[in-house]
């Protein structure tokens, strides 16, 4: 035990023994605790059975001293009091004139930290809660469209001047979201194929109109499919992969060292990688479009012992000269909606690790939910002309 | 047997063909302050990293308190790490956490307090290296370079360690502030009777705080008390304590010895 007690007729003694660290803490703080002050008139205690006293140790000590004086016990050390003791005392008063504050410094910032740290969750009134959140969610709106229109505005503004543009940096997000996607992309699209093949095999053989298999493979592929899933593989891969290089070198200061020399990040950082994946997410999309109808070509050659040449002239006779451009013609929209939510959300990361992490999800989240909601409404303008 | 704090024989670290140390020596006694000074790219960083033990040396021994650091499996080096605080350049503070729940971490990491106790006693850290209580509940970010660097301390301090590791503490300071950090440590170094291993470039710094200092050169560890290294034969060590900006500073020890 570090603290031995003796019950004497003038009060309490105290004999410290043994270490007196952070590891021992808890024991010390609860054994010191426990001790019952009621009728003690007087507190002696002897520290010179202390191994080691560190701060951590004073500090339960000081606690103890200082719950004992305010219950009106007189406290006396034998010897000196340990210097530890007069090194809290110092430093807590210091504090609290540098808080300029009449209570105990430690206790009023607790309390403080205590209110501050309080999480706005369930606690908060619903009110406050759906509150905040409308403000925030106006607001979050407002700044991707100030930043939509920065975007343009760079874009047209560049146009004009080939250096502007920067052709090179855009070559090299073409390659990064592009070339480098296309064995993923072929290898989704063959997949794809082969399901969308495999399934209405199976529905349209019961009503023998097997033929059939061919027209939905190739239109689905083409103008749905195709293109949706590419978008959808690409927002994880680079719409992810734009918000954490952007979100990074925000952080890294990157971003205010181009600022500060005169160039605007979103002439050489934002605009090149949307252009980028504008150009290239339609080229995989058609490289898709191409590997769909091979799997569909290899799946009703084996599953359902069409020839080729009656496959060809079955996907001739599907499709209208529209339906492949039906679907190439979504992917560059599809690109400024995957490119834009990246890049706004990486240029939106401030201050910490964690919130590079929160916003690159929330890119790619986004990203997929505005592919999809663009293609629900082509789908609607389509039909409405009668596409 | 005593031994020193921090013992390190014959350290030869290698990166391809490259040597940054090879037979580098060096000893910390109890309660002294020890600067590490070298010109840029000669190890300072790497010999750090290896007493830390974040890298193996090829050869060498590294002993803290004793006990050879390079010869302990992961699980070990724990103990070991429990008794030392180290504060990094950079600070290396979480950014995604409160200065108070940066200086708890270690603390819920190795040991189990209450929520309370565990408070009070990094709250204790933050005053003890001099920030306002106020600074509590702010993230790294919100925090000033100075303000960064003894909240990085107080961290380092989280577990009471009588050995405390600082990279580069007054780097990207004002003078001002520089002189009040070297005071702070100073200051901590002997209220809590620490072992103080230094990394610095800060001429000012080594003159007020260090009791010795090791210059690196030549891949070794040339160590001594300020006024021998001043006069140790080497053109790098003359030009590094000759330079007009320490010659101001070699007349103080002269009239101070």
């Amino acid at each position: 035990m570090p603290v031995e007690v003796r019950r004497t007729n003038a009060g309490l003694e105290l004999d410290l023994t043994g270490e007196w660290g952070i590891r021992e803490f808890g024991e010390l703080d609860a054994q010191l605790h426990a001790l019952d002050l009621q009728g003690a008139g007087q507190v002696r205690i002897d520290t010179s059975g202390i191994k080691s006293l560190e701060l951590s140790g004073a500090w339960a000590l000081h606690e103890f001293v200082q719950r004992a004086r305010t219950a009106g016990v007189t406290v006396a050390f034998r010897g000196q009091p340990p210097d530890q003791l007069s090194l809290l005392d110092k430093t807590l008063k210091d504090a609290a004139t540098e808080a300029a504050d009449s209570e105990p410094a430690i206790a009023a910032a607790s309390h403080d930290s205590a209110v501050t740290l309080a999480p706005v969750g369930p606690h908060a009134p619903l009110l406050t809660a759906v509150g905040r959140h409308t403000v925030g969610a106006w607001r979050d709106t407002l700044e991707g469209l100030a930043f939509l229109g920065r975007v343009i505005l760079t874009f047209f503004g560049s146009v004009t001047s080939l250096r502007r543009l920067r052709p090179i940096s855009i070559a090299r997000h073409v390659y990064d979201t592009g070339i480098t996607a296309i064995p993923i992309t072929a290898l989704i699209a063959f997949l794809i194929a082969v399901i969308i093949a495999y399934m209405s095999a199976q529905q349209l053989r019961g009503l023998g109109v097997d033929i059939y298999v061919v027209d939905l493979v190739t239109i689905g592929v083409l103008r749905e499919l195709g293109v949706l899933l590419t978008s959808v593989i690409v927002a994880g891969r680079s719409g992810s992969a734009f918000a954490a290089e952007l979100g990074s070198m925000k952080l890294n200061e990157e971003v205010d060292a181009l600022i500060a020399t005169g160039v605007d990040p979103f002439e050489v950082l934002v605009v090149p990688r949307i252009v980028g994946l504008v150009i290239a997410l339609p080229l995989l999309t058609i490289i898709a479009d191409l590997v769909g109808l091979t799997g569909g070509a290899v799946l009703t050659r084996y599953l359902l012992d069409m020839p080729l040449t009656q496959y060809v002239n079955r996907v001739n006779e599907a499709i209208s000269p529209t339906t492949f451009w039906v679907g190439v013609i979504k992917a560059p929209v599809f690109a400024a909606l995957i490119g834009i939510s990246g890049c706004y959300h990486g240029m939106q990361v401030r201050g910490s690790a964690r919130e590079l992490g929160r916003l690159v999800t929330v890119a790619v989240v986004q990203a997929i939910f505005f592919v999809i909601l663009a293609d629900a409404l082509f789908a609607v303008l389509f039909m409405e002309l009668n596409i | 047997m005593q031994y020193p704090v921090l013992e390190v024989r014959g350290l030869v670290n290698r990166f391809g063909d490259q040597v940054v140390h090879d037979g580098l020596d060096m000893e910390v006694e109890q309660d002294e302050v020890f600067g590490i000074v070298g010109g840029s790219g000669s190890g300072k960083s790497v010999l750090l990293r290896s007493i830390l033990g974040l890298q193996r040396p090829q050869a060498g021994t590294v002993r803290i308190y004793g006990s050879d650091i390079t010869k302990m499996t992961e699980t070990q080096l724990l103990s070991v790490k429990e008794r030392y605080g180290v504060a990094f350049q950079s600070g290396a503070l979480y950014s995604g956490l409160t200065v108070l729940e940066n200086i708890q971490e270690p603390m819920i990491e190795h040991l189990n307090l209450p929520a309370r106790a565990l408070d009070e006693l990094a709250l204790l850290k933050i005053c003890l290296v001099g920030l306002p209580t106020s600074a509590a509940g702010k993230y790294p970010a919100e925090l000033s370079g100075g303000m960064v660097k003894r909240a990085a301390i107080a961290r380092a301090l989280a577990l009471d360690p009588a050995l405390l590791f600082l990279d580069e503490p007054t780097s990207g300071l004002d003078p001002v502030s520089a002189a009040a950090f070297d005071d702070l440590v100073l200051y901590l170094q002997k209220q809590l009777r620490l072992t103080i291993v230094m990394i610095t470039h800060d001429l000012d710094s080594i003159f007020r705080t260090c009791n010795r200092v090791g210059v690196i050169v030549d891949r070794k560890m040339v160590s001594g008390t300020l006024a021998q290294i001043v006069e140790y034969p080497n053109p790098w060590i003359q030009a590094y304590f000759h330079g007009e900006r320490a010659s101001a500073r070699l007349g103080e020890i002269a009239h101070g010895a």
